[in-house]
C-alpha cells in the first residue's frame, strides 16, 4: 500500500443518524487518513500483520462503530471511559462494550475552550470538545460515560460533561492504605450495580470469570508484544507498537488479542532471523509518563524520524494498562471482586501519594526493554506527572541513565524546539 | 577547508576553518529565504565538508550540507574550542535560550531549553527595546545606568509587553524599565542554570553575550563563577559545526 492510497472510510449516513456534525467530521476524517499515510505507511519494513491495525484505522469511524451499534441493538450498553482504572471486565461480563473515548487531537480544543478554562490538560479539553462539537462517533453512541477522580481537571469537567452525556464518576483513592482499598472495592461494587441496572441483567460468577479471562488474554498479548520489543534490532517501530496500544482501547478484545498474538509470531520470526525495522546501532528510547491518546503520535514521530527507535511506553496507553493481571483462580463473585480490586490497586498512577513503586517500575522497564535512555513525556498542566517527574529524573541521574523531559500539548507550534531537544538527546546517547 | 553553517531563526552564521583556524566568517539576516541566503553565503568556499546546525539544519542537509548536528552540540564544541576547560555554556538565541552542561571530555551531559515561547530570548530583547524606543546596541548600556529596582513579572513576551506599556504609563523612566526587562531575562537564565548545575567557568555565546547589562547581572548572581565572553559570540555554533566537520 502506498502512502497516498490510505483512506479512513466515510460513513456519512451512519454519522447523520448519530447526530454528528458530518461536514466538519468528514474533514477530520480526511486529515487523519493523510497523516496516517504519511506517518505510518511510509515506515520501512513494516510487519505484514500490521495490515489488520491499518484496517482498524481505516474503519475507525465506520466498521467498528457498526459492530458496536449491533451490540447495542441487543440491549447491551456501550460504556465510554477515560482511564485504565475503570474495570472493563465488569462491562464485558454484562455483555457490553467498554471503549476508551477520543481525546488525543488538537481539533476539538477550540470547542472546549468556549466553556472550559484554557489552562487545563489538553486531553481533557480535547475530549470535552469532541462531545461538544459532535465530532466523535464513539462519544455519540455511548450509553453513558464513566469518569473517575484521578485529577482535578477531569473530576470537575465530568460535572460539565454530564450536561451533554450521562456521566458517572468512580472515586479513585489517592493513597494505598487498607481503608483506601475498602473504598475502592465499594466503588467497584457500585460500578457493577450500575452496569447491571443498565443491562437489566445480573452478572454471575461465571460471566465475570469469562470476562476476566478475555481481558487478561488481551493484556497478556500486549505483554508479549512488549517483551518482543526488547530485541535488538527492534522488530517493530515504536509508532506501530503505540498504535496497537491505542487500538486496544476500542477494538473487540478477543479478536484484538488474536491479532496481536499473530503479529507476535511474525515478530519472533524476525528476531530469529536478526531482522529489524531499524539498524542495531539505532538509539533505543523508552517513553515514560502521561498517556498518548489516538492520534497523538507527535513524540514518537519526532524520535523515530530522527533515527532512533522507541522500545517501550511506561504509560496508561502502554504498560500501565496491561502489566498486571487478575488472578483467575477464584470462583465466587465476592472473591472475584476482591482480586479484581487488588489488581486495579496495583496501578501506579501519579495521582497516588506516595507512588514510589512507579519509580521502581520505570527502572525495571528500562532494563527489561534494553533501552538506552528515558524520555519523560508529560501533558501540559498534568500536575501529578509533572511533579513526579522530579523523582524519575533523580532516579535516572543516580543510575546514569540518559534522560530528557518534555512537557507538551497537541499543538504543532513547539515541534521545532522539541526536534532540537530530541536530537540533542540522541546525540547524548550516541556519545 | 571545512565549513560550519548555523541557520538560526534570526541570522545565518558561517565559519570556514582550516587546520583548526578560523579563516573566514560571515553573518547575515535569515530573511524569508534561508536556503537562498545560505547558498549565497557558502558558494565562495571550496569546502570538503559542510556541517549544518540551527533551526534550518535539515533544510541545509536537503540541499548542500553533508551532516547536521544540533545547536546544543555545536555550541558545546565551539565553546570548548575557545575555552578547553569550560563545563557550562549559556546560549541566547533568536527564539530559544539554553544552558548546556558538559562533562570533562566536553560532551553534552545535560541541557535545558526554554519552553515554547519567546521569553528569555534575544527576540524578546529586540521587541522590548523597540517598545521602549532604544536601538539594540543602546539597550544594554542604558539598562546598566539605571539604579532603580523595577520588576517585570510576566514570563510571556506578549504579556510582558503589556506590562512594559503600563510601566511607561505610570511614568517610570525607560532606563528603569529597560533594567527590569534585562533582569527578567537573567532570572530566566538563572532558573535554567540552577536546574542544570554549573561550573566555575561559564561560556556565554550568541549575540546577547555582547549585552553588558545581561553579563553584569549574571556576574552579580553567580558570585565566584566567571562568565567568559568569547571573541566571536555569534559564531560559536558555526565554529562548532566546522570543527565537527573534521580536520583538513
Amino acid at each position: 500500500m502506498s502512502s497516498t492510497a490510505f483512506e479512513v472510510k466515510a460513513y456519512p449516513e451512519m454519522w447523520e443518524s448519530l447526530n454528528m456534525d458530518v461536514p466538519r467530521f468528514d474533514k477530520a476524517r480526511q486529515m487523519l487518513g493523510e497523516v496516517y499515510g504519511k506517518m505510518y505507511l511510509s515506515q520501512p519494513d513494516r510487519p505484514q500483520n500490521m495490515a489488520y491495525f491499518d484496517e482498524m484505522i481505516s474503519e475507525i469511524f465506520g466498521g467498528r462503530i457498526k459492530e458496536m451499534l449491533d451490540v447495542k441493538k441487543t440491549g447491551k450498553p456501550v460504556v465510554g471511559t477515560f482511564c485504565v482504572y475503570i474495570p472493563e471486565e465488569i462491562v464485558v461480563a454484562a455483555g457490553g462494550i467498554c471503549v476508551g473515548l477520543c481525546g488525543g487531537s488538537q481539533g476539538p480544543i477550540p470547542d472546549a475552550e468556549k466553556i472550559l478554562p484554557r489552562n487545563i490538560c489538553p486531553m481533557v479539553k480535547s475530549a470535552y470538545g469532541f462531545k461538544a462539537g459532535r465530532i466523535c462517533p464513539y462519544f455519540q453512541i455511548v450509553d453513558f460515560v464513566y469518569g473517575e477522580t484521578t485529577c482535578d481537571a477531569k473530576k470537575k469537567t465530568w460535572e460539565i460533561l454530564d450536561r451533554l452525556v450521562p456521566t458517572y464518576v468512580m472515586e479513585i483513592p489517592q493513597m494505598k492504605n487498607k481503608r483506601d482499598k475498602t473504598l475502592w472495592l465499594e466503588e467497584v461494587k457500585d460500578f457493577k450495580a450500575k452496569v447491571e441496572e443498565v443491562c437489566k441483567t445480573s452478572i454471575s460468577a461465571n460471566d465475570l470469570a469469562g470476562a476476566i479471562k478475555v481481558i487478561n488474554d488481551k493484556r497478556r498479548a500486549l505483554q508479549r508484544l512488549t517483551g518482543i520489543r526488547s530485541a535488538n534490532p527492534a522488530p517493530i517501530s515504536g509508532k506501530d507498537a503505540l498504535l496497537i496500544e491505542q487500538i486496544a482501547f476500542y477494538d473487540e478484545p478477543v479478536r484484538f488479542a488474536q491479532k496481536v498474538n499473530a503479529l507476535c509470531v511474525e515478530l519472533e520470526h524476525r528476531i530469529a532471523n536478526g531482522e529489524g525495522v531499524a539498524p542495531a546501532a539505532a538509539p533505543r528510547v523508552m517513553v515514560s509518563g502521561t498517556p498518548m491518546a489516538l492520534p497523538n503520535w507527535k513524540v514518537h514521530n519526532l524520535v523515530e524520524t530522527a533515527g532512533a527507535v522507541i522500545v517501550n511506553e511506561e504509560s496508561c496507553i502502554g504498560t500501565r494498562y496491561f502489566k498486571d493481571l487478575i488472578d483467575e483462580n477464584t470462583s465466587d463473585i465476592d472473591s472475584q471482586l476482591e482480586v479484581l480490586t487488588d489488581r486495579y490497586m496495583q496501578i501506579d498512577c501519579s495521582c497516588f501519594t506516595p507512588n514510589n513503586e512507579r519509580v521502581d517500575q520505570v527502572l525495571k522497564e528500562y532494563k527489561d526493554s534494553n533501552a538506552q535512555g528515558i524520555l519523560h513525556y508529560s501533558l501540559q498542566f498534568c500536575h501529578t506527572y509533572n511533579i513526579e517527574e522530579i523523582k524519575i529524573r533523580e532516579a535516572c541521574e543516580k543510575e546514569g541513565i540518559p534522560y530528557l523531559s518534555i512537557e507538551s500539548d497537541y499543538s504543532p507550534e513547539d515541534v521545532g524546539q522539541l526536534q532540537t531537544r530530541i536530537e540533542a538527546f540522541l546525540e547524548q546517547i550516541r556519545g | 577547508m571545512r565549513v560550519g553553517i548555523d541557520l538560526g531563526s534570526r541570522t545565518i552564521k558561517v565559519a570556514a576553518m582550516c587546520n583548526g583556524q578560523l579563516v573566514d566568517h560571515q553573518l547575515a539576516e535569515s530573511g524569508f529565504d534561508p536556503y537562498g541566503q545560505s547558498m549565497a553565503m557558502i558558494k565562495k568556499y571550496e569546502a570538503e565538508k559542510i556541517v549544518a546546525t540551527g533551526y534550518g539544519r535539515h533544510l541545509a542537509q536537503e540541499h548542500f550540507a553533508q551532516e547536521v548536528i544540533t545547536e546544543i552540540k555545536a555550541h558545546a564544541i565551539g565553546a570548548r574550542h575557545f575555552f578547553p576547560d569550560c563545563r557550562t555554556v549559556i546560549d541566547i538565541g533568536g527564539q530559544d535560550s539554553k544552558v548546556i552542561s558538559l562533562d570533562e571530555q566536553g560532551r553534552v551531559a545535560n541541557f535545558q531549553m526554554n519552553d515554547k515561547c519567546a521569553a528569555g530570548t534575544s527576540r524578546f530583547l529586540e521587541i522590548m527595546a523597540a517598545t521602549l524606543g532604544f536601538r539594540l546596541d543602546e539597550f544594554g548600556p542604558a539598562a546598566l545606568e539605571s539604579q532603580n529596582e523595577a520588576n517585570i513579572n510576566s514570563m510571556c513576551t506578549v504579556f510582558a509587553e503589556s506590562e512594559v506599556i503600563s510601566m511607561k504609563n505610570r511614568g517610570i523612566p525607560r532606563k528603569d524599565i529597560a533594567r527590569a526587562v534585562h533582569l527578567s531575562v537573567v532570572n530566566r537564565l538563572v532558573i535554567m542554570l540552577s536546574r542544570v548545575g554549573f561550573g566555575r567557568k561559564i561560556v556565554f555565546s550568541g549575540g546577547v553575550a555582547r549585552n553588558p547589562c545581561i553579563v553584569h547581572m549574571l556576574h552579580e548572581w553567580l558570585g565566584e563563577a566567571k562568565v567568559e565572553s568569547s571573541p566571536a559570540p555569534d559564531l560559536i555554533g558555526a565554529i562548532g559545526a566546522a570543527i565537527h566537520a573534521g580536520k583538513c
